[in-house]
């Protein structure tokens, strides 16, 4: 959809950031920060309804990247303040629980258990008396670019399209940001990110990026239960031996349990449903007494960058810089990713200045900054731990324990990655898999979970989730793979149903979307495009 | 003509809203908060009655805490000319908000007063009422249609089974359903304009408006969970659970 028939208003900044995250606050925060000369002007855009709608973690934050942004963040009451406290880390089996040493990168000594999303409140409450101006409610839907063929801003949606794409009676066409630098942080797998990636070829050197799902629900629970700062991680049950991923229960103040299950998204079974397997975890004897007499108070799902130090794409391009999980700055073996966020935007910020300053169009040495900075240090020696995972869990656990023990991060070979996509088994050659039926105390169906997440998106605009074939999910997803959006999917916007000559149709409920990513990605053919809806639509996340 | 509108700030209406564990209110803390969606016709409305030329001004009014001035910034860039933001720290009644509103309209001499015909937080349904009371005006409540004709109004209302059209004159007390119009999308360049703007403060004591409350809460609670459904079999299965188990044919 472009700008047809209606002029769009264009206002410039030095500066716009794509995205209200911990990366792209930073990025905006440290750019009026700096000493000496003039603030540059700074823009930050945001597709929620509010800073902090949009964001969802565990979360355990190593304070690191805070204390280098802003170091009296704990004078300034940053609602971070629970310490991180006992620590288990344990292997399930359907009924037992083995605890297993906490291996170095899971320490979580010095940390704070917390949310993201208030701490992205916070910050941008820091960021706005600061100078910067930040729209929330206001997506960028489509990259700019100047005659030379360089970003130069990017545009907000049109609003108030009918479905069928016509311009409705409320018609509001979109505005131009422009600006001398664009800083993409939307997010792991971000809609602009994307396009400026394959646009410029900032992947040719990288690896392909590869995705896990995490799913996530808040809890109030018993007093008698909780324990704040205690974080527990588990592997193994409800998950087969091949299936990466992990469960977690993070103790937050305010008897708030955050309780999540994140799923690589390379699994193979095409009858896998991360959400239920989540349901599931939720019974295991470990789990079950700490939930018991508590009640559900929040839901949200959304994908992060798993392919690490070797799937960075150039952070770079004309007109701009990548930052944060769009980039791809998390730690997987710690499965920490703020810090890495946070510090990525302190960098792109000095380097996005000094080509402002300097008059430059691209800050290339952003990708020279990353290198020098402990960003490196800390990310290049476990780049081969999640791709170990692939020939099993306790292969796995093997190999990390070698490359931390024995190698220390200097083993001389970088293991790749295959796109997620691409994993799927056809169903035909796959076990089914049958979930038990949610007991409604304990254990939910996506619908009542979905009121928990608040989402909603305006009825009557062009569904944001476009097929490339429609006669592909019928074709490909239905005959070979037996629908696996419906299972993968956290937000039940997929759903099959008969046509008149029996045919299996893809029937897409864009309303209930989380905007986690997971359908663009794993969607086996590439067929589904998740397009930028109108601003302020998508969930209303609170303390996620 | 010139139009007073009157806004709150509320929890956004796609919020799921948490009752506090002792039962002493609801759970406000960190979330989304949004203008009334009755009150975004009602300024909807003003700025339209401008646009067409009828109304010479729009001012915007809201009886709150610092926080509710997002309302008044929203106000401002749907197109109000004004805004003007009664502080009071802690929320008031509507018995307290009407006379506070009076006040406002005494110095500002409004010759119509919008505001949407209730809060989705309390539904009191009171205010604009009472406001009418104490300012001896004419009131058309529920509008969902207002045209002007010489120096009165023509009010659509909306009532149980149809719709009444009433003339008021003016000045007089219009309050708005969610039929009365469709609230425009507010542009960017517009909310970028509004954060700029001044808005105007005037404290309760100022007004000599008491706003100490004169009701207790005595709970809020949750409605109880629905039980799960159940599919049956047959309608014969159906008719038989109705008659036996739920007693209810």
């Amino acid at each position: 959809m472009g700008s047809e028939g209606a002029e769009r208003e264009a206002l410039g900044y030095d500066v716009v950031v794509v995205g209200g995250g911990p990366a792209g606050l930073a990025t905006a925060l440290h750019l009026v920060q700096q000493d000496g000369g003039e603030a540059p002007s700074v823009c930050v855009l945001e597709k929620g309804a509010s800073i902090g709608a949009h964001l969802l973690s565990g979360a355990v934050v190593d304070p690191r990247g805070l204390d280098e942004l802003l170091p009296d963040w704990r004078q300034r009451q940053a609602p971070v303040w629970v310490p991180a406290g006992q620590e288990v880390f344990r292997y399930l089996t359907g009924r037992r629980a083995w605890t297993l040493p906490t291996p170095p990168q899971m320490d979580s000594h010095g940390h704070y258990v917390g949310s993201l999303g208030e701490l992205g409140q916070w910050l941008a409450e820091v960021a706005e008396a600061a100078g910067v101006e930040i729209y929330p409610g206001f997506p960028a839907a489509e990259v700019l670019y100047d005659d030379a063929g360089s970003v130069c801003g990017v545009a907000t949606p049109d609003r108030g399209r009918q479905a069928d794409g016509s311009p409705g009676p409320a018609f509001e066409p979109g505005v131009e940001i422009r600006a001398r630098q664009t800083v993409l942080a939307e997010g792991a797998h971000g809609s602009l990110t994307q396009a400026v990636i394959g646009r410029f070829g900032l992947r040719r050197e990288a690896q392909p990026q590869i995705y896990g799902l995490g799913i996530k629900e808040l809890w109030e629970v018993a007093p008698e239960r909780h324990d704040p700062g205690r974080v527990e991680h588990t592997v193994g049950w409800p998950l087969d031996t091949f299936t990466y991923g992990g469960g977690f229960c993070y103790h937050l103040d305010e008897r708030r349990v955050a309780v999540g299950l994140v799923v690589g998204l390379d699994y193979e079974n095409p009858y896998l449903s991360p959400f239920e397997e989540l349901q599931r975890l939720k019974t295991h004897p470990a789990i079950r007494p700490l939930l018991e007499g508590g009640r559900r108070v929040g839901y949200g799902a959304r994908v992060l960058p798993e392919g690490g130090w070797q799937s960075l794409p150039q952070l770079s391009f004309p007109g701009g810089v990548l930052v944060g999980d769009a980039a791809g700055f998390v730690d997987v073996p710690r499965i920490k990713g703020i810090h890495t966020a946070v510090k990525s935007g302190l960098l792109a910020a000095e380097a996005v200045q000094a080509a402002l300053t300097e008059g430059q169009g691209e800050a290339a040495d952003l990708g020279q900054r990353v290198e020098q900075s402990w960003l490196r240090a800390e990310l290049r020696p476990v780049r081969n731990i999640r791709p170990a995972f692939r020939w099993g869990l306790l292969p796995g656990l093997a190999y990390a324990a070698a490359e931390t023990y024995l190698l220390r991060g200097r083993a001389p070979w970088t293991l790749g990655h295959e796109p997620d996509h691409r994993q799927l088994k056809p169903a035909a050659r796959c076990r089914p898999i049958t979930y038990p039926k949610p007991d409604g105390r304990l254990t939910f169906d996506r619908t009542t979970s979905l009121f928990l997440a608040n989402t909603n998106h305006e009825e009557g605009q062009p569904c944001h989730l476009v097929l490339d074939d429609p006669e592909i999910p019928t074709r490909v997803n239905w005959a070979i793979y037996h629908g696996p959006e419906t299972r993968y999917c956290p937000a039940a916007v997929y759903d099959y149903e008969p046509d008149a000559q029996g045919q299996q149709r893809l029937r897409i409920e864009a309303i209930n979307c989380l905007h986690c990513k997971a359908c663009e990605i794993k969607d086996p053919a590439q067929n589904i495009r998740w397009t930028v809806p109108q601003g302020g639509d998508g969930p209303g996340y609170q303390g996620m | 003509m010139k139009v007073l509108a009157a806004v709150k700030r509320v929890v956004d209406y796609n919020v799921r809203v948490r009752v506090r564990a002792d039962g002493s209110g609801v759970d406000t803390a960190n979330t989304r908060m949004a203008m009334n969606p009755f009150d975004e016709t009602a300024i909807e409305e003003a700025v339209r009655l401008r646009e067409a030329g009828t109304a010479s001004e729009v001012v915007a009014v809201t009886v709150g805490d610092a926080g509710s001035e997002e309302v008044l910034r929203t106000a401002l860039a749907f197109g109000a000319d004004r805004a003007l933001r009664v502080e009071s720290d802690a929320p008031l009644e509507p018995l307290a908000v009407s006379k506070a509103l009076a006040a406002v309209a005494d110095r500002e001499q409004p010759d119509l007063v919008l505001m949407g015909k209730q809060a989705i937080d309390d539904d009191s349904n009171q205010v604009g009422q009472m406001l009418a009371c104490h300012l001896g005006w004419a009131q058309a409540t529920f509008a969902c249609a207002v045209t002007p004709a010489d120096d009165e109004l023509h009010v659509v209302r909306e009532v149980d089974g149809g719709q009444r059209t009433v003339a008021v004159a003016l000045p007089a007390v219009v309050t708005t359903e969610l039929e009365l119009n469709e609230p425009r999308y507010i542009k960017l360049p517009s909310i970028m304009k509004a954060k700029k703007q001044a808005i105007e403060r005037l404290g309760l004591a100022e007004i000599a408006v008491d706003g100490s409350p004169r009701l207790e809460l005595l709970g809020v609670s949750e409605p109880p969970p629905r039980e799960a459904g159940e599919q049956v079999d047959s309608a014969a299965a159906l008719v038989d659970r109705l008659k036996n188990e739920a007693q209810v044919i």
